[in-house]
């Protein structure tokens, strides 16, 4: 492994069930520190890297390594470690219904075995941070949608991941909040963290001049490493 | 407390604790009834052991001196045996009283060819050799030997038999609500699939998926439990105060001593231990499979 380097795919292919390849020969690789655009037209296969890279899928072909460690050979029972360094802001939140806001946000730390008073006084804090200190308590189904994402952010920051992958972050919330997520995830990157950012948000990606990987037909057509 | 996993809201919550409940009262009422035909059986044993009956039974143109003599006989014989605590002729008036149900209060014993009854007891620890006394008791003409051997046989057999298939009842209980916990583990992991993929990618451990399952199945198995143990106390309450009402010195008692109370209670406890446990085991197993 080259020093600081996080994430690493050789030749990676990707399919769903025995369907046709949605990924093909995607190389690249990612530096501790680093911040991406990952970017193309939709059905480009965004989603779909972004699954292989937080242990979603499994590669049909190819080598991923993540934080120096091929996944193919990672025992089972060190699997939930790994997850535990990757944060994840899904398109679609997949927040737990039942869950109030504070509840979903604390759940990376609870699984983790943190202490209840810890986990309670970070997690409030950090939702008051992205603005939803009146919701704390509220169940994902009375937050809109701008509000059900910040509450998706936080939970995949809370656990200070070495690796953030989010999914169109910036999607529903108007430009102010998603300069403020935006200027959380640059905070999360001073501090070592390495950032994904899948968008189709031009603007966004003219207005912060980070690298670009740039998807099309399942092929990385810019920022590819063979 | 709130499961990360929503499994309160399955139509398994609602039905499974009823569930268990109806097993945990089969289950308790099924144990008690082999604790008490243990109980049954030492006490038949208790009242056979040790003793035997000798008749001498009326024999045809036998005069009363002649039946009082082959008694008088079987009574020396037994006096001299060696192990034979006792040897007891019971009176004919007393005869008479055991019969009264069937002849009457004022039958004349003269009219009617009633045996002589001699009871015997052994002597405790060394009993005198059976075969040799029957054989030397038999061979007083009418004399009729009986060493309770094969009534305590007999009853011995029933009570085992009584007792294991009560005992199997049980067994069969819980592994059916082994069986219902597994596929109503199955069900809630498949109607929650999406919940226990988000646990996973967050870094949740199988175990801790595990955990919630286990958690909800100890609480039905808790809830259904109770009820099913208070229904169980109440039908056996019931049960015993009806026997004690009963006057029969062969029907043992039907009332469960402080010990076995405890361990009925205890039914309850496994039963939520098992409901844990087939949980836990259930998760695990699918997960591990599914990976």
């Amino acid at each position: 492994m080259a020093s600081g380097e996080i994430v690493r795919f050789q030749r990676v292919g990707m399919r769903y069930g025995l369907g046709a390849e949605v990924l093909h020969d995607i190389s690249f690789r990612l530096q501790a520190g680093s911040f991406h655009f990952l970017t193309g037209p939709s059905g480009a296969g965004k989603s779909s890297l972004l699954r292989l890279m937080y242990l979603a899928h499994r590669p049909s072909r190819g080598l991923i390594s993540l934080f120096g460690r091929d996944v193919a050979t990672v025992p089972r029972r060190e699997v939930p470690a790994l997850r535990r360094r990757i944060g994840v802001v899904f398109q679609d939140f997949r927040l737990i219904e039942h869950l109030s806001a504070i509840e979903n946000v604390a759940l990376p730390l609870r699984v983790a075995g943190g202490r209840e008073q810890q986990v309670h006084e970070h997690v409030a804090e950090l939702l008051r941070w992205v603005g939803l200190e009146e919701q704390i308590h509220a169940r994902p189904s009375v937050l809109s949608g701008g509000q059900q994402q910040r509450v998706a952010i936080a939970r995949a920051v809370i656990g200070r991941p070495q690796l953030l992958l989010a999914d169109e972050p910036t999607g529903n919330v108007d430009e102010a909040i998603a300069l403020r997520l935006m200027r959380l995830f640059e905070e999360l990157n001073k501090i070592g963290t390495t950032i994904v950012i899948a968008t189709h948000n031009q603007s966004l990606m003219e207005r912060f001049p980070y690298p670009v990987m740039r998807l099309k037909d399942g092929e990385l057509v810019e920022g590819n490493d063979s | 407390m709130t499961l990360d996993i929503p499994l309160a809201g399955d139509a398994a919550a609602r039905f499974l604790p009823w569930l268990i409940g109806f097993m945990v009262y089969l289950a308790a009422v099924g144990l008690a009834l082999a604790l008490l035909v243990i109980g049954a059986g030492e006490h038949w044993r208790a009242m056979a052991a040790g003793t035997a009956t000798v008749q001498i039974a009326p024999l045809p143109n036998d005069g009363q001196d002649t039946r009082e003599d082959r008694t008088t006989r079987a009574l020396a014989m037994l006096r001299a045996t060696p192990g034979i605590a006792s040897a007891e002729a019971v009176p004919e008036r007393q005869v008479l009283a055991l019969l009264s149900p069937w002849i009457g209060s004022n039958a004349d014993p003269a009219a009617l060819p009633l045996p002589r009854v001699i009871d015997v007891t052994y002597q405790r620890g060394r009993p005198p050799d059976i075969r040799v006394l029957a054989a030397n008791l038999t061979s007083i003409p009418g004399v009729t030997f009986d060493d309770h051997g094969t009534s305590l046989a007999q009853l011995t057999v029933l009570a085992r038999t009584i007792e294991r298939t009560a005992l199997g009842t049980v067994a069969l209980i819980f592994i059916s609500m082994i069986v219902t916990i597994v596929f109503t583990t199955r069900t809630s992991l498949e109607i929650h699939r999406d919940v226990v993929e988000v646990l996973h990618l967050i870094g949740a451990r199988d175990g801790y998926i595990a955990r919630q399952f286990e958690l909800q199945a100890l609480f039905h198995g808790i809830k259904g439990g109770v009820a099913g143990l208070a229904l169980a106390a109440a039908t056996l309450i019931a049960v015993s105060t009806a026997a004690a009402r009963i006057d029969a010195p062969l029907l043992p008692r039907l009332a469960l001593s402080s010990r076995e109370w405890i361990a009925v209670a205890c039914v309850p406890v496994l039963a939520a231990i098992v409901a844990m446990i087939a949980a836990r085991v259930t998760v695990l197993r699918t997960l591990a499979r599914e990976a």
